[in-house]
Formats: structure tokens, sequence, C-alpha cells
């Protein structure tokens, strides 16, 4: 055995170990309690949460990879430093403030929360499709007008498969952070598992806070691990990176 | 056939890549373009299929104006072959080699057969390559099978933009046999962009010459190594264009023309080379001094006669430079 797996397996292990003992540490002290003597509370702001998710991930979904793909056509090419450049000014604004400059537009409550989430996700989710595009090699488009392809035939036959990769990795990456930032549509009383977590933050009662951290936790890993299983299904055998085949 | 009608081409900030070009690619025939990179010759392969535009003049195919055509459609009638293979990582190999036939709408039964054909073409076995992907092939094969996918939905016409060039020399030269192996039974118009000069002569039943986009000679290998029009055609072809030349002609030419010496079986350190072999490798063997006589054997392994460097150099002399216009491409 090498010295890189020695120490691998070790952090792994401490990882693990960690894991286990923060567990003990909270179980011993019934810091779960409130799930499952709250477990109605608990299930609705479960479902808030995800429904926050499944919203703004959607309409990002929706808006930035057709977006990504429009930009990377030849004739909008000059509109792509404009696009890119707004997309990234989004990112750039704290969240938090996001959340508060969209309450006075729109309010407080969900529909304030699954916006500023929107915002969020956009950029990952474009970028990627974009980089994605982008990296395909000149010549392999070369290679398919010098054939007599349609561009719509080019973009689904060989830009979309060949950069599904790229793009499903920033979709991912989206998801996840959108998880974890759902938390703080209870600013906004958007409602979610930040409820908890906050109320465990004012209150300084570990259990709230635990009851609400965890599970979002958890449920931030559990669809990463889906949508790396949607990867393995999506993109193509032959356009993966080396390391995954 | 391809016809070449002053055909230029000028970019917007006005300069002009190629320059009035006037040629014709007969039907079957394999024509070389060939000269210093920036000299236009990518540029013009591409005006045939309309990647680039044409400016001025015409390209016709088979006697039909290129621009009276849609261009989508003319492209799935011409083979296109470029250096970097091209091929799609995402598709197997079986998929990319029949792209056009897809396009072309063949159905699933004539696109097996065909596809089977074709890889047997390149003695590549169909079921064991179908289903794998480009990156599990090595260049050469990749290469090979960028070949054939030009060929899958039989196109009268073929455009290759240096093809084996990214190619090592050994792996080259054998894909280069092969490919003349393929068109001779496969007898297609190919236009064929090439940066190195031993490959047009090799491969080239014609060259066109290009400087600056304007066209400096076209003429067969022989013609333009022994008669060079210009000072430019003279130096490009460099000062061993004679040697270059011998690889226009095999050792049975020489031997019809002026014959072998005899051969001493009293000589021991003695090898062998086959009668088909053409004079330039055979001179290198000679000038490398492998063994002390070299006996040419015909393909049944019987011993023609000895082959010397005089007798290479007499060749040379009385029947490639003395009479330039008989000689003809091996």
């Amino acid at each position: 055995m090498n010295k890189k797996k020695v120490i691998s397996l070790i952090v792994r292990y401490s990882v693990y170990g960690l894991v286990a003992l923060f567990f003990f540490w909270a179980i011993s002290n019934n810091y779960f309690g409130y799930i499952f003597s709250e477990s109605s509370t608990f299930l609705l702001l479960v479902k808030q949460h995800m429904q926050l998710v499944l919203v703004s991930s959607a309409l990002a979904l929706l808006v930035a990879i057709p977006g990504g793909i429009l930009v990377t056509r030849k004739s909008f090419r000059r509109a792509e430093w404009v696009v890119s450049n707004t997309v990234n000014l989004g990112q750039t604004i704290p969240s938090l403030a996001v959340l508060a400059l969209m309450i006075s537009i729109l309010g407080i409550g969900f529909q304030t929360a699954v916006f500023a989430l929107f915002i969020y996700s956009l950029l990952p989710m474009y970028r990627n499709t974009v980089a994605g595009i982008d990296s395909i090699d000149e010549n392999l488009i070369d290679a398919a007008r010098g054939m007599g392809m349609k561009p719509v035939q080019i973009l689904f036959r060989i830009e979309l498969p060949n950069a599904a990769y790229s793009i499903l990795a920033g979709v991912r990456t989206a998801i996840v952070l959108n998880i974890g930032t759902a938390a703080l549509a209870y600013v906004v009383g958007g409602g979610g598992l930040g409820v908890w977590i906050f109320t465990g933050i004012q209150l300084f009662d570990n259990g709230y806070l635990i009851s609400g951290a965890i599970p979002v936790t958890l449920l931030a890993i559990f669809v990463d691990y889906l949508l790396r299983l949607l990867e393995r299904r999506i993109v193509p055998e032959g356009s993966r990176p080396p390391q995954e085949l | 056939m391809i016809t070449f009608d002053q055909t230029t081409k000028t970019y917007e900030g006005g300069v002009t890549a190629v320059k009035g070009v006037d040629f014709t690619v007969e039907k079957g025939e394999i024509v070389v373009l060939l000269g210093p990179s920036g000299c236009g010759k990518t540029t013009l392969l591409r005006m045939v299929n309309r990647l680039e535009t044409i400016s001025d003049g015409k390209i016709m195919i088979d006697g039909e104006d290129s621009m009276s055509l849609d261009s989508i459609e003319l492209r799935r009638k011409i083979g296109y072959v470029i250096q970097s293979n091209g091929l799609f990582p995402n598709m197997t190999i079986e998929e990319n080699v029949m792209i056009v036939p897809d396009l072309l709408g063949w159905s699933k039964k004539k696109k097996k057969e065909r596809f089977k054909k074709l890889m047997d073409m390149i003695s590549m076995s169909s079921d064991e390559f179908g289903k794998r992907y480009p990156h599990e092939l090595s260049g050469g094969q990749q290469q090979r099978i960028g070949v054939i996918r030009a060929l899958a939905a039989d196109p009268p016409v073929m455009l290759m933009d240096e093809p084996f060039g990214a190619l090592d020399p050994i792996i080259r030269e054998k894909i280069q046999d092969e490919f003349l192996q393929i068109q001779k039974e496969v007898n297609k118009t190919i236009l064929f962009v090439s940066h190195d000069i031993d490959e047009a002569i090799r491969m080239a039943d014609k060259i066109v010459l290009l400087r600056d986009g304007e066209l400096m000679q076209y003429d067969t290998p022989s013609e333009m190594l022994v008669r060079p029009k210009s000072e430019f055609v003279r130096e490009f072809f460099g000062k061993d264009r004679a040697i270059k030349s011998l690889s226009l002609h095999t050792i049975r030419e020489l031997q019809d023309i002026i014959g072998l010496a005899e051969f001493d079986e009293g000589i021991e350190d003695t090898i062998t080379i086959n009668v088909n072999h053409d004079l330039r490798n055979t001179l290198s063997m000679l000038l490398n001094q492998e063994a002390d006589q070299v006996i040419v054997i015909d393909d049944d392994g019987n011993k023609l006669g000895a082959i010397t460097i005089d007798i290479v150099q007499k060749y040379l002399h009385f029947e490639i430079k003395a009479k330039p216009t008989l000689v003809q491409k091996g």
C-alpha cells in the first residue's frame, strides 16, 4: 500500500469517526427529539424546504440552460459578454442582500425566497452550460458541418451530448447549494427547515438547531447522490472524463 | 470531376487568400494541393464544400455549379476527412461511421451491411470495434475510421485536409499505402491537402503547387520534379528533387529498361529486396551498406539479379533526367 492510499484511508476513517461521535453526542443529549415530538411541524418544514428548492431550481434550469445554449450560437456570440457579466453580478450580491431587496418588491413569503434562490442557481447552471459547449473541439463542429449536418442536428447530436457532463455538474452544484441556501428563506418568511435552525440560534437551543440543520445536510447529500446517478445515465459513455470510465 | 474556374477568395479585410485559380480534378484522380503554410490550400479545399464562401469565380462539381446546390445537400455528397480525425467522442465507432447514411435516412439493415463492408476495407473487425468509443482506439485506427466515415455514403468526391498529418511517420506510410489500395477499389475524385512533399509525391496523380493563393504549377509529380516551371517550384522541391523522383519508380522499371547486374553466389553477406520496392528506398538501403550484395527477388522469391548504387545512378541519369516526358507515375 502506498503512502497516498494510507493517508486517504486515515482521513476517511477520521471523518467517519467524527460523524459517529457527533451523532453519539447529539443522540445522547436527545437533540433530535423535536423531530419526533413535533413530527407534523417537522414534515411540514421539510415539505416547504423541498418546494423552495424544487421550484427555484426548476425555474433556473429552464432559464439558464436555454440561455447558455443561446449565447453560444454564432449570431448571439456578441451578447455573451453582456449576459455572462449580468449573471456574474447577480452572484456577487450577498444572498441576504438579495433577500432583503426582494422583500421590498415582492413582499415577504414563499415567492420572495423562490426568486432569490432562483437568482442564485442561475450562475452555476449557465456558466457550466456555456463552458461545456465552448470546450468542444472546433474540429468536431467543423467535421459535423462538413458532413452536412444542420445546425439543430449539430446542437442535439454533437454539442449537447458532449457538453452534458459539464452541464449536469453545474446543475448538481446549483441544486446542492440551493438546498443549503434555502435555509435562509426563514428570514423572508419563506418557511423551510431554516425556521428551526434560526429558532435554535435565537433560543440557544441545540435541539432545534440540530433537528433543522442535520436534515438539511442529509437532504443535500442524498440529492447529490441522486443527481450523480442521473449523470451516469445521461452522459454518453464516450464523453465522460477518463477517470469515471 | 471538380473544376475550378477563376476561383477567388477575398476576406472581409481585403486579404486575398486564393487568387483566380484554374484547374480540373478528373474523375478517379487524386490531386494534392501543396504549398507552404498560408498559401491558401486549406481555404481552397474548404471552398469546395462551401465551408468557406466563394468570393469570385466558380467551382463546378460534375459540371454543376456548386453554388446552385443547397449547401447541406452538397456536403452530404462530398466525403470530408480532417487532420484531427473529427470523430465524435459521444458516439460509438459504428455511429460515427454511419453519420451521413443516417442523415440520408438509410435503413438499419443497409447501414449495418455498409459498416461491415467499410470495416473490411481497412481490415478492422466490425464486431470488435463497432461498439467501442473513439478514445479506445489508437491514433492510426482513429484516422482509418475517419477515412471510411467519409466513404460511408459512397460520395463521388472526397476532400481530405492533411488526413495523415498527425500520425507518426511509420504509421503514416502504412496508412497512405492502404489508402491508395482503397482508392484503386473505390476510384473517387479526391482533393487532398498536404504540406509534406514526400506525401504529395506518393499520393498524387497530379499536384497543384500554390503560393500566396496563386497556382504556381499543376502537373504530375514527376513532371514537377524534373521540369519545374519556375524558380519557386524548383526551390520548393529542394536540391534532392532527383532523389525524391526516385520514389516514383520501382526496381522493376529499372530492370525493364537498363537491367540488373549479375549476382555472385559466392558472396555470403547478402540481403534480398522485392522487385516492387521503390528506387528511393532501395538507394537508401544501398547507401546504408547493410550487406555486401543486394539481390532483387520477385514475389515468388526467384532471384532476378543484383542491384548497386551505380545502376541506380545510371537509371537516374539516362532515364529520368534525359527523358522526362516519358516518365509515368509507377
